[in-house]
């Protein structure tokens, strides 16, 4: 079963291979069944490996196994963690290729094979990143689905945003991947091992942490927080999801943000957790840190935006911050909760974007104040997007309320107001965007910019070749079953548990804990549900008092769209970063 | 050899970094972030520097008999190398269909996105 472990990189890849070079020569229907059979055939390997992964699959690529205990081989793990990413990955790559299936209108035309090529990549890519077991190639997995994904960002070339953002996304995610490069240099030469789990047991050797360790920790995270969007790390994100094509959207906010959060949590785990590492107390202090201010900060610019795709970015970076809280506080039960709200989220946030995608197509707008009442013929679009925006506030029962409910128990006090805060203001936007959008609820809003400092969201192309009269069936079926997805979380019987027994057999120390319901997480659940009803209702009916896009003025400042002042909040994280860690190396 | 070589590293990344940040025109940004992998070559190449070593080619050398440089790192760079070229040449391609459709390559007129 082990030898099989390679092949959930090598199917998309040779996949993506055969429709590059086959695609120009069948017509599009074939080459997106490929595409589809394809990721299908990976999504099915994933799991069937996924439920054999106790204890967990180790694969030396080409046999290089270690001698005398040092090894150059590749190494592949497949653990719970790792496979369920790779699983997830799958499956979504698997939904946004049935959501463009005929639909979604690609330019060069002749080239029926190079959109579902681009979404294999991008598989083989995050599966890579998922079941890496050694450093450098999670660094090549992470450029491959970076590479991969600053195309498909960019894949409309003729949109002027598209790739204004793309642009954007490639420098600041390349610029973070090289500073991981250092980083995994910098450990190389202390320990002259490549492999996770080697490194930390070099590191441990060496003694107590010194500068080099500090700038090489300092250095990896920053790589990885960048492709997790953390904040002052975000800045991309938002640019480059508010033009992606929807159903990279998907993709891009469902699971390649959260491979980000699970590198940090893999990365620390396995090399800096030990002695010679970094001390848990100042991994802490960085990542509750960063995790608190990317869901405020995700929070608040997420309550104020009009341009729908936008506003989902957001809500994505405010959920990263609270995943990243949870992975920081180093508690096996924050891990369970985390991965268990990391699933759920996955299908609700993927749902929405497919629902705004919908909007796009057929009304060629994205923009909330535009689409006032515009959009009531679709009700069942109504219905998802409604259950999408409750499934982001935890209500009871979805996927993401079962997590938040356990995360919050773990992580206790103040933090917990943080999540439920976070989570209903997300939510209440989405809840807003659905009254006033497919309702028409409340006063229609004025249709100028009012600051000017915005984007709106109106004038963008529909994806497909001309505005959908009607929406195909596969728009609205996808969204659907993704919705279900994410309440199954929560709802199927056992599937918590098997979670977390997966995620603390390899990380948390081995120490077992129990993801269940319980009664305050049900409650702290429609707490958040009820605030975020209430939030959005005060601002479809009193927009002046409750929307009034000025109020954060300096904070939509800050988001310029200018790619020297992302890199500029990139080099200040990592100062950030490293003042966080220092005081632990000094002290002790 | 000392810690100059890694200070080099470091000095080429920042220098990269600056360029980026205060970058008037997307063809040089995109030249900066080529500087800033450059640094990461040189790290990786002055990990595996070793004095008095040679090249890790053993056609005409017997195992053993004298010390080589880490051919590891080589192998990293070669890779690093790779990679950069793809980035490299994928942001060029999108540099220049933003200056078909924005009329411009000064990343201060991009404004579409912002807020």
């Amino acid at each position: 079963m082990d030898d099989l472990l390679p092949l959930l990189v090598a199917v998309p890849l040779l996949g993506a291979a055969l429709l590059v070079a086959g695609g120009r020569l069948v017509p599009r229907p074939v080459a997106e069944t490929v595409g589809c059979a394809v990721a299908a055939t990976t999504a099915a390997l994933a799991l069937v490996l996924l439920l054999n992964s106790s204890p967990p699959f180790l694969e030396w690529a080409g046999g290089w196994t270690p001698v005398n205990g040092r090894s150059v081989g590749i190494v592949l793990i497949g653990d719970g963690p790792g496979l369920g990413m790779a699983a997830l990955a799958s499956l979504l790559t698997l939904a946004a290729l049935a959501y463009s299936w005929h639909y979604f209108d690609e330019p060069p035309s002749g080239h029926a094979g190079s959109f579902p090529a681009l979404l294999l990549l991008f598989q083989g890519g995050m599966c890579g990143f998922a079941i890496a077991g050694d450093l450098f190639n999670a660094f090549v997995w992470f450029e491959l689905m970076g590479v991969a994904a600053y195309a498909l960002t960019g894949h409309r070339v003729e949109e002027a945003r598209a790739v204004q953002g793309a642009l954007t996304f490639a420098v600041v995610t390349s610029l973070g991947a090289y500073a991981l490069l250092m980083g995994i240099g910098l450990l190389y030469a202390r320990t002259g091992e490549l492999g996770m789990h080697a490194i930390g047991r070099g590191l441990d050797a060496h003694g107590r942490p010194d500068a080099l360790v500090l700038a090489a920790f300092v250095l990896v995270m920053t790589g990885l927080l960048v492709k997790a969007a953390a904040v002052p790390f975000h800045f991309w994100l938002p640019d480059a999801h508010a033009v992606a094509p929807t159903p990279v959207c998907m993709l891009l906010s469902g699971v390649m943000v959260e491979l980000g959060t699970f590198g940090v949590w893999r990365v620390y785990g396995t090399v800096f957790a030990g002695p010679g590492g970094v001390p848990a107390p100042e991994f802490e202090r960085t990542l509750v840190t960063l995790g608190a201010l990317a869901a405020v900060i995700g929070a608040v610019m997420c309550w104020y935006q009009r341009h729908i795709k936008r506003l989902l970015a957001y809500s994505t970076v405010a959920h990263t911050g609270l995943f990243l809280i949870g992975v920081g506080v180093l508690k096996p039960e924050a891990d369970d909760g985390i991965a268990l709200y990391l699933l759920g989220h996955a299908g609700v946030k993927a749902a929405l974007f497919a629902c705004a995608g919908i909007l796009l197509d057929r009304y060629g707008s994205v923009d909330e104040h535009a689409l006032h009442g515009r959009a009531r013929e679709l009700k069942g679009v109504a219905v998802l997007f409604t259950l999408g925006g409750l499934g982001l506030a935890g209500l009871p029962p979805f996927g993401t309320a079962l997590g938040k409910s356990v995360t919050e128990e773990a992580v206790g006090g103040p933090l917990t107001v943080l999540y439920v805060a976070a989570s209903a203001v997300t939510a209440a936007a989405v809840l807003r965007v659905a009254g006033r959008v497919f309702l028409g609820l409340g006063p229609k809003p004025a249709d100028g910019t009012g600051s000017g400092y915005e984007t709106t969201g109106s004038g963008e192309r529909p994806e497909t070749r001309h505005r959908l009269s009607r929406i195909p069936d596969t728009m609205t079926a996808v969204p659907a079953v993704l919705v279900a997805g994410s309440l199954a979380v929560g709802v199927v019987p056992g599937f918590a548990k098997v979670v977390a027994h997966s995620v603390n057999e390899t990380g948390s120390a081995g120490v077992a804990a129990s993801a269940h319901w319980t009664p305050a997480g049900v409650l702290l659940g429609l707490l958040s549900t009820l605030l975020a009803g209430v939030l959005a209702l005060l601002a479809v009916t009193r927009p002046k008092t409750f929307a009034a896009p000025d109020r954060a003025l300096w904070l939509r400042r800050l988001q310029s769209g200018h790619v020297g002042d992302y890199v500029a909040w990139v080099l200040v994280g990592a100062t950030v970063l490293g003042a966080l860690t220092l005081p632990g190396l000094l002290g002790g | 050899m000392g810690v100059l070589p890694y200070l080099v590293a470091g000095w080429v990344f920042l220098t990269g970094c600056y360029g980026l940040a205060t970058s008037r025109n997307l063809i040089h940004a995109v030249g900066c972030l080529s500087v800033c992998q450059a640094g990461t070559y040189v790290l990786l190449l002055a990990v595996g520097y070793r004095h008095d070593a040679t090249a890790p080619v053993f056609s005409d050398l017997k195992p053993g008999s004298r010390p080589v440089v880490d051919p590891l790192v080589q192998a990293l760079t070669l890779t690093d190398v790779v990679v950069g070229a793809t980035v490299t040449a994928l942001l060029l391609a999108l540099v220049v269909q933003i200056s078909k459709r924005h009329g411009t390559v000064d990343p201060d007129e991009l404004s579409e996105l912002r807020g």
